[in-house]
């Protein structure tokens, strides 16, 4: 038998249809895998034995021919969604032991649709960073080497557990979440395909916030069809998230193979940096080729502000940030270090909970909303934000389909090697993907091609609001041309 | 603008975060790099813009005003580090 982890979720779904093997063997496949790769550090937490319940209980609605669109599917899942009585902790210590009376929307649909939860998946602490570094659970190490080099890279971040799980085969699939750029970022530094849906189209309900203005759950995969599939589960209305939108979700999996023929595809020149490295700037040319090929139109476009969508989200973001963590005092959940009065205790509390990189963004972000630095902080960086989202709207009113674009201004990089005398150095590796966010647009990322190391690179296609479908196109016309991309197993 | 030390202790007295004497240079280090990164933002001509408070148009959905929850007191103090019949307990702080 073919090694059940190499398939994708669009052939396990086949394979478990003509009955050519179980849920259960799929499950058990991939449980071993995961044992066989602890070095990576991409799990937090194994859930072996909830794993095999779920495949039973999906073979026995496969049998009756009941199984959802994902029975039998089994995927990881960010820790930083919660998954009744099974911990969560968004790798931080501040959570400790937390395990959550409730299931995050997002999950809830996956069982609804008959996946399997194989574990929980390693992230920066509460999806701060850019390396997986900041995890109170150490480092997770990306399956991808340099050739010839036996150095540990960084999978990205801070969805880089989900991302390394997923290149390693480890899963068919995870959950992952973006605030300024989590999974296309690690899906880029992985040869992986991750999908950042519009504000609104997934619940943010159950998932661990970090800027609520900013985050939104998507899929990461091995294809751009499996990010289809699983992305047409995790999305829809949940009246338990005010911010998530009543409309319809589309089969998204219908869009993979429609022609591209006459979309217009926006080439924004802002994005071509000073000192951009020659083989990203051939990898965009080379995407572009792939795209006109397929029939679609290339149109040279403006978005005069991208320059200040990184230093805007490095105020936005932290302010959120310093209010959604405020609920972390020692008091109802996670971790409580004694003081001699109650202050005492938070500030004992959250000093020793929180990593430094936490830590930072909370004093920046208090710093940033305090009494006489509003004006000059906060509310400037929100009207940015508006100039931003203009840029793109006046860009989509001229007829512009989709926006292509680097999904990194590198490959990945070593443990240790960015950001140690400098957070904002880590911070530039998300200049391609923190304007989408800014504006609240879907982006995806799909592997494009490799640099001369042999390492991965993505690329970014942006597109209109709540038009993911489009994008799943495009990805799939890249995925065709490109090819795909497996990590030479090491571990 | 820059921070300097009295400010770091002050903001992290306002987050509730317990910082050493030690640790004040460093922190300060850092968030000065933060602040002068995002120092960019000021040539931006923001007159007459609107400051963003939704990024996706949509009015809020209301909920009935009805009780749709509750009863789960276990649920809610399970996870809580110390508690006593269903109530937080927290150090002193009325005395």
């Amino acid at each position: 038998m073919t090694d059940l982890t190499s398939l994708t979720i669009a052939e396990a779904r086949e394979g478990l249809a003509s009955k050519s093997f179980t849920a259960r063997e799929l499950t058990d496949a991939h449980l071993a895998a995961i044992e066989a790769a602890r070095v990576l550090n991409a799990y937090v937490l194994e859930t072996p034995d909830r794993a095999r319940e779920m495949a039973k209980a999906a073979d026995e609605k496969i049998a009756k021919g009941e199984g959802g669109p994902l029975a039998g599917i089994p995927l990881g899942i960010k820790d930083l969604f919660a998954t009744r009585d099974i911990r969560t902790t968004a790798c931080s210590k501040i959570l400790g032991n937390f395990i959550p009376p409730y299931e995050s929307t997002v999950t809830s649909q996956l069982w609804r649709d008959g996946a399997v939860l194989l574990g929980k998946l390693n992230n920066d602490e509460f999806a701060m960073g850019s390396s997986n570094e900041t995890s109170c659970f150490g480092p997770v190490t990306n399956p991808w080497r340099r050739e010839a080099s036996n150095t540990t890279l960084v999978p990205g971040g801070s969805s880089g557990g989900s991302a390394s799980a997923v290149a390693a085969s480890l899963c068919m699939g995870a959950t992952a979440t973006d605030t300024g750029g989590s999974i296309r970022q690690p899906a880029a530094f992985t040869a992986t395909v991750g999908i950042k849906p519009t504000y609104g189209r997934c619940s943010r309900w159950g998932i661990v916030a970090f800027a609520s203005s900013l985050d939104q759950a998507g899929p990461i995969a091995r294809t751009t069809r499996d990010a289809a599939i699983l992305m047409r589960s995790m999305a829809g209305h949940d009246p338990k998230d005010t911010t998530s939108v009543d409309i319809a979700v589309p089969d998204y999996e219908a869009a993979i193979g429609k022609s591209v023929k006459g979309m217009k595809i926006g080439i924004p020149r802002e994005y071509r940096l000073d000192g951009m490295p020659a083989e990203i700037e051939k990898l965009w040319s080379e995407g572009a080729q792939w795209l006109k090929a397929a029939g679609a139109e290339l149109v040279e476009v403006s978005l005069p502000h991208t320059k200040y969508a990184l230093p805007a989200y490095y105020i936005v973001a932290p302010a959120e940030a310093s209010s959604n963590l405020a609920r972390y005092d020692g008091v109802r959940y996670g971790l409580r270090e004694p003081g001699k009065n109650v202050i005492e205790m938070y500030e004992n509390t959250r000093a020793d909970g929180f990593g430094d990189e936490v830590r930072r963004r909370v004093l920046i972000g208090t710093y940033v909303l305090s009494a006489g630095y509003y004006d000059a902080y906060y509310l400037r960086a929100q009207k940015v934000r508006t100039l931003i989202k203009k840029d793109f709207e006046d860009c989509f009113a001229k007829g512009v389909s989709a926006i292509l674009t680097p999904a990194t201004p590198s490959a990945a990089f070593g443990i240790g090697e960015k950001g140690g005398a400098d957070p904002v150095e880590m911070y530039l590796n998300d200049i391609f993907t923190v304007t989408v966010n800014m504006a609240g647009l879907p982006g995806i990322a799909v592997p494009a091609g490799k640099d001369t190391q042999g390492l991965p690179l993505g690329l970014q296609l942006i597109g209109r609001p709540f038009d993911e479908e489009t994008l799943f196109s495009l990805g799939e016309v890249i995925e065709q041309a490109a090819g795909r991309f497996a990590a030479p197993k090491w571990w | 603008m820059s921070v300097d030390a009295t400010t770091v202790r002050r903001i992290a007295h306002l987050a509730r975060i317990a910082v050493s004497d030690a640790e004040v240079p460093h922190l300060q280090g850092e968030l000065n790099a933060m602040l002068a990164f995002v120092e960019q933002l000021s040539e931006v001509n923001i007159d007459g813009v609107e400051p963003m408070t939704s990024v996706t148009p949509m009015e809020m959905k209301k909920r009935a005003d009805v009780v749709n929850d509750g009863e789960i007191a276990d649920a809610i103090v399970r996870n809580a580090p110390d508690t006593v019949n269903d109530f937080f307990l927290v150090p002193k702080v009325v005395e």
